[in-house]
């Protein structure tokens, strides 16, 4: 390849090779054609998925990177393709997940013109990424793919956009094709470099501690510290919550672990940040669907915040201990400095919680979607990957589908992103194609991006699209019940599509389930289909609402159990 | 330009819910778009640029960047460590009063009276301003020093007809041996 004569857009794809690239998804255009056409030039390991949309591109790259902790790439073209994006790139960054997503763009001298599919993607995505580039010469395309991979993949991950002009990319390539990086203001590495006075402190106010709780984030999950998580929890005897984004990192089955907290986590998790007298959070921002009211969290408590963002700090909540840094190198100096705590009666106290307060459904009175997450969770014995859509499915597959191991589960946290959960399973289903890959839908997200139907069939991917169609926008029809006297606005379904036809229309395999009793041989008999994707319909019923539940705003103690027996005052938080 | 358009400092006083006079100073990659990223991280926020100051470093690869904002004053530890976050801020620095040097310069366009004329001059001589200007019924002044000087300087003016004021904004060096 060096002796032959490059053009920028083959030298872009031979980087993007040999910086290990595994999978392009993306949809083409004009202004993408010369690396369109380098993909097909370029001798190497890329395998390129055409998807049915570019947004659907973006979250199977995501669920790509979720399932391994690996980035792959978005190719798409100028101005709508590029457009179609941002809400996938605005996922990826909401849940520090890394991608790289190169735009075609119009030639250099239309620029500010309003060319053809000219968009200002470069200022547009701006709030949305990590960083981005606008490409202005073509010798510089190397060094800028090797900057994006390197910013994406280090330090709090994101996704990094290059905006390559169609000149930049055809133009002759004369320079080198193995540059060094010129990031003067970046600098990971120093969050290997963990001051020790931060860890001496935590160590001394967690050896007071009677009532601790540790507080396991995604962080955790993208430095690979599980095996320390591990050893500080054994060592200590200390109860262990997840995020929603840390599902795994600390598994759900062990008997230390209380689950996911906050909005709609377990109640024990939840009363467990109310009593505790020290709240140990590694790799966690303190969202706001976790600690509800600022003010009242962890009021009680000491409070030891270990994030590689500095940001993070303060921007929530003043913990007592600021601990910035790698959060396995971290864990690594904080377990060395560790002695068992006395924590017998305070397991006892959360003991006694799990047995009052069990996350549980009934099975009778019409097909719960718990149920089926339930069974779901009995049939693949946990081990499935398992991706979300956002609301009522999501929030029940979290508290019902128990999660052992990091990067099983795939779920838009932060940006709450519909029309996730399919595209994601996909991109997840490549990554790891010796495992059973579920995507836990609802009926309204499905419908966001169900064209990528055609991908995963053309793809043969074995995929389960599990639809728990409820006909309605369920949660957003639970709060319009809980807090707005039950006046549904906007939120019924009717009208949605025959979904096993649809599917056969694409020549998939659909199955219904209608009946509780039908749950566990219908969920066998698309679990032991293996020929290609197959989508499972379950016609639940339609007003079912999800509990634990602490209103937006609200505080941790002011979490509902069980449905209100009184009308609500409207939630001072947002959602 | 039509005089009905107030152009020239207004003599409204700040509003009491905002506390001014913060400076950062940052150093930056010079490359187009890097102000826009910073402005986002402000607006996001609403905080408001009083004055921004940019030019090209002694290195040209760098950008200073001198920034007066005002806002919620709770919230800047914030910033800051946002605008560090940028991949292209190289470092963020905000720089207390008595460990700084803050200068600015303004020019004023006043209208005046053949009777007033020495009035003007006097002001601007006891400022240690200059007249860069001088027509038959205006004169351009130039003030510097702190933004203290330049607001009693403008202030002391304002009794004549001011018809443009334009400042450059603050520029801030750290003193001794510190790191602007």
């Amino acid at each position: 390849m060096s002796t032959t004569k490059l053009d920028g857009a083959q030298a872009l794809i031979q980087t993007l090779n040999e910086l290990g690239v595994e999978y392009i998804f993306g949809y083409s255009g004009g202004a993408a054609l010369p690396i369109f056409d380098a993909l097909e030039t370029v001798s190497g390991n890329i395998k390129f998925v055409l998807t049915r949309h570019e947004q659907g591109a973006c979250h199977m790259a995501d669920g790509y990177a979720r399932a391994t902790g690996k980035p792959a790439v978005v190719l798409v073209t100028s101005g709508p393709g590029a457009g179609n994006t941002i809400t996938g790139i605005m996922t990826a960054q909401m849940d520090s997940v890394p991608m790289i997503i190169i735009t075609g763009q119009q030639v250099t001298w239309m620029l500010g013109k309003d060319a053809f599919q000219e968009a200002d993607i470069f200022g547009i995505t701006m709030p949305v990424v990590k960083h981005n580039f606008l490409v202005r010469e073509t010798n510089s395309l190397p060094r800028i793919a090797k900057e994006a991979y390197h910013i994406a993949t280090t330090g709090r991950p994101g996704p990094v956009l290059i905006d390559v002009p169609k000149d930049i990319s055809q133009s002759d390539f004369t320079g080198d094709l193995d540059p060094d990086l010129d990031l003067p203001g970046y600098n990971p590495e120093s969050a290997f470099d963990i001051d020790p006075h931060s860890i001496s402190r935590a160590a001394e106010i967690i050896s007071n501690s009677k009532k601790p709780v540790i507080l396991a984030g995604h962080g955790i999950m993208i430095s690979r510290a599980d095996e320390e998580l591990m050893e500080l929890a054994t060592t200590l005897n200390c109860p262990v919550t997840s995020t929603l984004l840390g599902k795994g990192v600390f598994p759900e089955t062990h008997e230390l672990s209380l689950g996911m907290l906050g909005m709609h986590g377990t109640a024990y998790a939840n009363k467990a940040m109310v009593e505790c007298d020290l709240i140990i959070n590694v790799g966690s921002r303190f969202d706001d669907r976790i600690i509800g009211q600022p003010e009242k969290f962890g009021a009680g408590a000491k409070i030891i915040h270990v994030d590689i963002d500095p940001s993070e700090m303060n921007k929530m909540i003043h913990p007592d201990v600021e601990i910035i840094g790698d959060a396995k190198t971290a864990l690594k100096a904080l377990n060395k400095e560790i002695a068992p705590l006395e924590t017998a009666s305070w397991l006892a106290t959360l003991d006694g919680y799990k047995n009052k307060f069990p996350l549980a459904y009934r099975k009778q009175g019409g097909l719960r979607m718990q149920q089926v997450l339930d069974e779901l969770y009995q049939l693949t014995e946990g081990k499935a990957i398992v991706t979300t859509d956002v609301g009522q499915h999501q929030m029940w597959a979290a508290q019902f589908y128990k999660t052992d191991a990091s990067y099983n589960w795939l779920s838009s946290g932060g940006a709450g992103t519909m029309g996730f959960g399919f595209p994601a399973a996909i991109g997840a289903q490549l990554a790891r194609p010796d495992d059973i890959v579920v995507a836990v839908v609802g009926d309204g997200g499905y419908q966001m991006t169900l064209c990528e139907l055609a991908t995963a069939a053309i793809n043969k991917l074995p995929v389960k699209i599990l639809v728990l169609n409820n006909h309605y926008l369920g949660m957003v029809r639970q709060w319009q019940q809980m807090f707005f006297d039950n006046r549904e606005s906007g939120v019924n379904l009717e009208g949605n599509p025959d979904f096993v036809k649809l599917a056969e229309a694409y020549g998939i395999k659909g199955y219904n389930i209608k009946r509780p009793a039908d749950v566990g041989k219908v969920l066998q008999k698309a679990l032991d289909y293996n020929d290609g994707p197959c989508v499972i319909n379950a016609e639940c019923i339609k007003t079912e609402n999800v509990f634990p539940m602490i209103p937006a705003g609200a505080a941790l103690e002011d979490m509902l159990v069980a449905p209100p027996k009184h009308k609500m005052a409207k939630p001072t938080g947002s959602t | 330009m039509s005089r009905d358009i107030v152009t020239s400092d207004s003599s409204l006083a700040p509003s009491p819910d905002i506390i001014g006079g913060h400076t950062l100073s940052m150093f930056v990659n010079n490359k187009p778009g890097v102000l826009m990223r910073i402005c986002q991280v402000f607006a996001r926020r609403a905080y408001n640029l009083d004055s921004v100051v940019v030019s090209r470093g002694r290195d040209p690869q760098f950008s200073r960047l001198t920034l007066g904002i005002s806002g919620d004053p709770a919230g800047l530890e914030q910033i800051i460590k946002q605008c560090n976050k940028l991949i292209d801020v190289i470092h963020c620095f905000e720089h207390d009063e008595n460990e700084s040097v803050t200068r600015e310069l303004a020019l004023v366009k006043i209208l005046i009276d053949p009777g007033d004329r020495a009035e003007v001059l006097q002001i601007i001589e006891h400022f240690g301003a200059k007249t860069v200007d001088l027509g038959a019924n205006s004169i351009i002044a130039m003030i510097y020093g702190n933004s203290d000087k330049v607001d009693a300087a403008v202030h002391l003016l304002s009794k004549f007809d001011i018809v443009e004021t334009v400042r450059t904004g603050k520029v801030v060096m750290a003193r001794g041996e510190a790191a602007t």
